[in-house]
């Protein structure tokens, strides 16, 4: 019997987390209209996710093609087609690598400082007072955020699915000795204009959605019924981190399927 | 109908406040004169900071009516409330500065986000505000960089930069030594004094409440049990006005005590 | 100062951004974004299986056109291929279309070979000489079963 109480509770306290979730993010929106001088916050905010994040980006993005690279050559080297390297390295960034892989990294290091940070000026009190000064604490902390993520996801995806192609011609034609000149037609004929709306839109939408899962968990980090302080800022930003990372890996099989 | 004579900037009329069920505040009544200092006094736990909150629209009274300059503040409407927050100012125990921000942009970030200036305005203005609390040096400083009192000092201009009518204090002394406490009520005073806002202070530093307010009242155990005059405030018999106010007599004489138990 | 040294780098980032969208959108152009001016011809495929829409068009092997549409043509149960090819080529009405691979497991491709009349197809008519996708699977089935059959027979003659 105790089993069902815990799983009604459970199940109970998900459709609270998702319809409080969902206010949250619309409240956010509506905000929009509401938000002034937004242009500077919004500069910050590329600031925090772009600019800030840009090497993680390179690196993971050199790396991951150089990996495909090499583990690619050595499968297809196994049916003689090395010609086909730069289809199965384009193909793998631009559809699913780029978008997922820029994604986590980015809320790696912009989305769990963002849950940690607004967690705090909620400790601090910083969030109330905006509201008795009778600012929008939606609109000038979260919405600037959101917008930005709008921009800069797309952005830092197609900067990382760039370095890929770079880093799977290093291993593959510099190290393993496929002809670069085989390699990077494959990569123009196998690219084509659905792919690329496939990734610019994974992009954004895991923009959006890890962003503002981040800014929830962080903005309400005093909900958590099970922590306080500053145990509830790690926590927040623990499931900031958790949530997001699991949402995207969910909303890139939907959207996959809608493409395929 | 009944009519709020315009003598109070604000009355507050059998407001209720529960959590969980445990009432915090019972049908306080309240009413503060236009352009006084007015002190709530209490002991710690007597909803205080509740009732503060409940003022400055964070926390949803259960039932009551507050008026503000005749006109009643209601929490759903968003028009009315963002009125009642561009009249009043709220400073925080904690203080609440951005800590992200030096102190200038703490200052301007109040008007930037709610008012149509221009931003050499907004620059002229909160200037102005941080040169009249003798804060002009540390423009460029982050609030965790400043010591406490001018941590205090810096919401206090972050308040006033808008010119309020009305300022809200929660327990502006909680933590400071004596010398503090008697400069930060000075401060208040005197600001108060050069802006002509009406000030509401909810502290249980009972000596120096006494010596700088218009008017006092208690709150204990969620109701307020005394409002009047500081001199009213000394010589009254109420039974909890006198505990709070004789608080060290008290101690001498529970001290007294403990003394002659022990030989 | 704070503040232009922020937005500098900001700018920085969003040009870099950028670039790389352009780079990929030129590598998307050339690959499968056709140029300038095109026109539409058909061709007939018994088979036009492995063939789908954007697969290249080639001509001694340069890309000359995409594959616009693939349908069945009711009756003759035959694939009608539509090709969007370059205005600039202009084709012999007697030139052949047939489905390749690259590789062996590689990508289908529609080869066109020019032929030799003085009269040019128009936009819109039809390839009626074609060759169709040579299909592996079967390729290998007929061998596959053709030894079965060869060892059958062989033990019947014993």
């Amino acid at each position: 019997m105790p089993m069902f109480y815990w799983f009604g509770r459970q199940t109970l306290q998900l459709i609270f987390g998702i319809g409080d979730y969902s206010l949250f993010t619309a409240k956010a929106f509506c905000a929009l209209a509401k938000s002034r001088r937004l242009v500077r916050r919004i500069v910050s905010a590329v600031h925090e996710q772009g600019t800030v994040c840009l090497p993680v980006i390179l690196i993971v993005g050199v790396f991951t093609g150089l990996v495909l690279g090499l583990q690619g050559y050595h499968v297809l080297s196994r049916f003689g087609s090395q010609g086909l390297l730069g289809t199965l390295v384009s193909l793998s960034l631009v559809r699913e690598m780029g978008p997922v892989l820029a994604a986590l990294m980015l809320i790696g290091q912009a989305g769990s400082a963002l849950a940690a940070e607004l967690g705090i000026q909620r400790n601090t009190e910083q969030i109330v007072a905006l509201e008795t000064m009778g600012v929008n604490s939606h609109g000038y902390l979260v919405v600037p955020r959101l917008l930005a993520s709008l921009l800069v996801f797309p952005l830092q995806t197609a900067v990382f699915v760039v370095v890929g192609f770079w880093g799977g011609s290093l291993s593959g034609s510099l190290l393993l000795g496929v002809d670069s000149g085989v390699y990077w037609s494959a990569v123009q004929r196998a690219v084509e204009v659905q792919d690329m709306k496939e990734c610019f839109i994974k992009a954004a939408a895991f923009g959006i959605l890890s962003i503002s899962i981040c800014a929830y968990q962080g903005f309400h980090s005093d909900r958590n019924a099970s922590a306080m302080g500053a145990r509830a800022v790690s926590v927040s930003t623990t499931r900031a981190v958790v949530f997001s990372s699991i949402l995207v890996l969910v909303a890139d099989y939907i959207i996959s399927s809608f493409f395929v | 109908m009944e009519k709020t004579s315009p003598k109070f900037a604000l009355q507050v009329k059998g407001l209720n406040k529960a959590f969980n069920g445990k009432p915090v505040l019972t049908g306080v009544e309240l009413g503060v004169p236009l352009g006084s200092i007015f002190t709530v006094l209490g002991p710690s736990g007597a909803g205080k900071s509740v009732f503060l909150k409940c003022l400055a629209n964070i926390i949803q009274p259960d039932a009551g009516r507050i008026l503000f300059d005749g006109s009643e503040l209601t929490f759903g409407d968003r028009a009315s409330q963002l009125e009642f927050r561009r009249r009043c100012s709220f400073l925080f125990q904690s203080n609440a500065l951005f800590d992200s921000l030096t102190a200038l942009e703490n200052v301007a970030l109040p008007l930037e986000q709610t008012a149509d200036i221009a931003n050499e305005e907004i620059q002229r203005r909160s200037l102005e505000a941080l040169r009249q609390l003798e804060m002009e040096d540390y423009v460029g400083h982050y609030p965790a960089q400043l010591s406490g009192g001018m941590q205090k000092r810096l919401a206090l201009a972050r308040a006033i930069v808008t010119q309020p009518e009305l300022v809200l204090f929660d327990e502006p002394t909680a933590g400071l030594d004596p010398l503090r406490r008697n400069a930060v009520f000075e401060m208040i005073a005197k600001y108060q004094r050069q802006f002509g806002f009406t000030a509401l202070i909810v502290t249980h530093d009972v000596p120096e409440a006494l010596v700088a307010s218009d008017r006092v009242a208690l709150l204990n155990q969620g109701r307020i049990c005394f409002e009047g005059t500081p001199a009213e405030f000394s010589a009254s018999n109420h039974s909890v006005v006198s505990d709070f106010r004789d608080s060290a007599a008290a101690l001498q004489r529970s001290l007294a005590a403990i003394r002659i138990s022990d030989r | 100062m704070k503040n232009t040294k922020l937005e500098f780098s900001v700018g920085i980032f969003v040009m870099l951004g950028i670039a790389a969208i352009t780079y990929l959108t030129i590598q998307v152009g050339t690959g499968s974004m056709l140029s300038g001016d095109t026109y539409l011809i058909e061709s007939r495929f018994a088979n036009a299986g492995g063939l789908h829409t954007g697969s290249s068009v080639l001509l001694a092997g340069v890309t000359v056109g995409r594959v616009e549409e693939i349908r069945m043509e009711p009756s003759d149960y035959s694939a009608i291929v539509t090709l969007r090819v370059l205005s600039t080529l202009r084709l012999p009405t007697d030139s052949m279309a047939s489905i390749k691979t690259t590789g062996l497991i590689g990508d289908k491709f529609i080869s066109l070979s020019p032929g030799a009349d003085d009269t040019y197809m128009s936009p819109g008519s039809r390839i009626t000489m074609t060759e169709s996708a040579v299909d592996l699977e079967s390729l290998i089935g007929k061998m596959a079963f053709g030894s079965v059959d060869k060892e059958k027979a062989q033990q019947e003659t014993k």
